[in-house]
């Protein structure tokens, strides 16, 4: 966990001060909305379709359990008792009053969170693998440098006004759990062939109306150099980033049009005259931060305790759970347990009041206090000794958190779609939910294997729909929800956009056709284990496309 | 270039005006006496484009009561009372269409 310090605290405080002042005169008639609006949304304050949602920003996605039961609580108290963990490691309340949210706010700074930055064309929240600083196959925390890159963007008066957005994600990890080849700056930390560690840079990624990967423009920078590259991207991105046309304000296009080695020559040029200048990472500063970090006092505990082999045995519903929710841990004895938000006929990513306090409590009692959000919409209590994985267990499944599909088809990945958003075309969750009933016999949906279904509500791609094994874009057709469907996107290491299936499918088929598309895998897949993606890209799309038009 | 405003307004039905309310973002719709509802059966129904432009103009004039005015559809039956003539303005009218995640919970 990282403990905040007295800056931040203050600073917090003044920013409540000021936005409850802010309220205050709009509610007065003092302000009109143009003039209150880029005031509130730089508090993560929008108007949706039924009420203000209050969008939190969860710094690289770590809490404490005393922030949850804040999160918990605020639910409870101005909101209709629960909230909506989203994509970007963030949490959603739809809800909220405008003239209580400035004590939303107050309640929410007392734990050091808020909105700032969780709107508006600036820097958003640094986002990284959940798994961060226990994942059995990273080099080194990411999250240092997550904090090190929020306190810099974090109001910097250049970078509050960019063209549009920016979103950065970091991964330490071969396997990429932060799809960081989809964001404006991705981030990979990683081992060079001397021995030194530093960062690959790729910008240009994202989904959206126009989805792009990113490119590498540097494949190798010194950890030192990472602010004022960064820097200096953003000065490129500042000044020809284009302003004119919304659509083609993110430095995607920017990217694009310019070409990745003309873009990265326009940063070189940028950068040199700054790079050994004040943002110079000073080593003393950056340790400073790290110490901020505190580890838990782990035990020294041996991999599987005979209580945990006897509990496996003893209980098929825990085995299978353990199987699929629990991950290997970089300290022996200990396990990273993932936290299915996606129970049948639940909205994918919601978690109550009720849920939340429970995470808490068990964070505490078993985990260190600690909890991760996940940008699939799940959560995780990154530190549990292996030998009370089965009291943890026995919480959850009481709490339904425990569902063991992680990873699964009906771990799915989905926007809050025209049920919530003001933006939305269709809806998504209905359509998550009905999937999640027909992948409910977990031993049928267990043997299918690994497949992501993402969903997304309109062209901006909340639900990553580009991204996903099975991708779902939902459009509006006279006044019709139909769904475009693509295939074999994925958003690890091996990132790459999905491709169109066929003719958009009308909302009552839907599910149908999802479930055709996955008869069609277990059809032509070589082997049980051969999973969905792999098959896709062995027979190519045209063996599906086949199959499942044939029958329209 | 044309501010928003001052676009023609086309429609083809029957027709509202609608808004969220400003102090807690609640779904209102504007009424004949130009208060507001958070009830659409008693809504005012035009469909005409003048005054729906009309209707819209006043409407904008009330943004500190509810913010975002626009012309939204609706059904108009025998007795007068509007309903909601979309999926989305169903949805702002009714809330969303699944079940909110307290419901199984509580």
């Amino acid at each position: 966990m990282y403990r905040q310090d007295e800056f931040d605290q203050t600073f917090l405080a003044e920013r409540v001060a000021e936005f409850r002042d802010q309220v205050g005169r709009r509610l007065a008639g003092a302000l009109t909305e143009d003039e209150f609006r880029p005031l509130r949304l730089m508090n993560g304050v929008y108007l949706q379709l039924h009420a203000y949602m209050l969008r939190v920003g969860i710094p690289y996605g770590t809490l404490s359990s005393a922030q949850m039961r804040v999160l918990a609580h605020i639910a409870r108290r101005y909101d209709r008792g629960y909230g909506h963990f989203t994509t970007r490691q963030n949490i959603q309340y739809n809800w909220i009053k405008l003239e209580e949210m400035p004590d939303v706010l107050a309640d929410l700074s007392l734990v050091g969170l808020h909105g700032i930055q969780t709107s508006g064309n600036c820097v958003r929240n640094v986002t990284t693998d959940q798994w961060a600083g226990v994942a059995l196959d990273e080099i080194e925390d990411p999250r240092l440098w997550g904090e090190i890159i929020r306190q810099h963007t974090t109001l910097h008066p250049e970078f509050s006004f960019l063209p549009r957005k920016f979103k950065i994600a970091i991964t330490a990890a071969p396997h990429d759990r932060a799809a960081i080849a989809v964001h404006d700056i991705g981030l990979r930390l990683y081992r060079n062939d001397a021995g030194e560690t530093g960062f690959e840079v790729m910008v240009g990624g994202g989904l959206g109306r126009t989805p792009f990967l990113a490119k590498t423009i540097k494949p190798f920078l010194h950890k030192r150099d990472i602010l004022s590259y960064i820097e200096a991207v953003l000065r490129v991105y500042n000044q020809f980033g284009r302003r004119d046309n919304i659509y083609k304000a993110r430095i995607k296009i920017l990217v694009h049009d310019l070409g990745a080695e003309a873009f990265a020559k326009e940063v070189e040029a940028e950068w040199q005259p700054i790079k050994d200048g004040s943002l110079a990472l000073d080593p003393v500063a950056v340790a400073d931060i790290a110490s901020r970090f505190i580890y838990p006092d782990y035990e020294k505990l041996e991999n599987n305790p005979p209580e945990l082999t006897a509990a496996k045995a003893r209980d098929r519903a825990f085995a299978i759970w353990y199987e699929n929710s629990v991950a290997a841990h970089k300290v022996p004895g200990y396990s990273i347990v993932t936290i299915s938000l996606k129970p049948v006929g639940i909205p994918p990513g919601d978690a109550t009041a009720e849920q939340m306090d429970i995470v808490a409590d068990l964070a505490d009692r078993y985990g260190f206090g600690e909890i991760r959000v996940g940008h699939e919409q799940n959560l995780v209590l990154p530190h549990i000794a292996q030998r009370d994985l089965l009291a943890v267990w026995e919480v959850l499944n009481k709490a339904e958190l425990a569902t063991p599909n992680v990873n699964l088809a009906s771990d799915i990945i989905a926007c809050p779609g025209l049920d919530y958003c003001s933006l939305a075309n269709a809806r998504s969750i209905p359509v998550a939910l009905e999937l999640t009933k027909r992948f409910r016999d977990m031993e049928r949906t267990r043997g299918l294997g690994r497949l992501h279904i993402n969903i997304s509500g309109c062209i901006n791609a909340c639900g990553h729909h580009h991204v996903g094994h099975i991708g779902l874009l939902g459009v509006e057709k006279n006044g019709e929800e139909f769904y475009q469907i693509t295939l074999a996107g994925r958003a690890d290491e091996k990132a790459q956009l999905g491709q169109l299936l066929g003719p958009a499918v009308a909302y009552d088929k839907i599910a149908d056709t999802i479930e055709q598309i996955v008869s069609v895998y277990v059809d032509l897949r070589e082997r049980d284990d051969e999973i969905f993606i792999d098959t896709v890209q062995r027979v190519g799309i045209d063996a599906f496309k086949e199959r499942i038009y044939a029958t329209h | 270039m044309t501010a928003p405003e001052q676009k023609k307004l086309k429609i083809s039905g029957p027709v509202v005006i609608t808004a969220n309310r400003l102090a807690d973002g609640a779904v209102v719709y504007r009424l004949a006496d130009g208060s507001w509802s958070v009830d659409i059966t008693g809504a005012a129904v035009t469909r005409t484009a003048d005054e729906a432009s009309k209707w819209l103009a006043a409407a904008a004039t009330d943004g500190n009561v509810a913010v975002g005015a626009y012309v939204a559809p609706v059904t108009h039956d025998d007795q007068g009372r509007a309903g909601p003539g979309n999926l989305r303005e169903r949805i702002r009218a009714t809330g969303p269409t699944v079940d909110l995640p307290t419901i199984r919970h509580n």
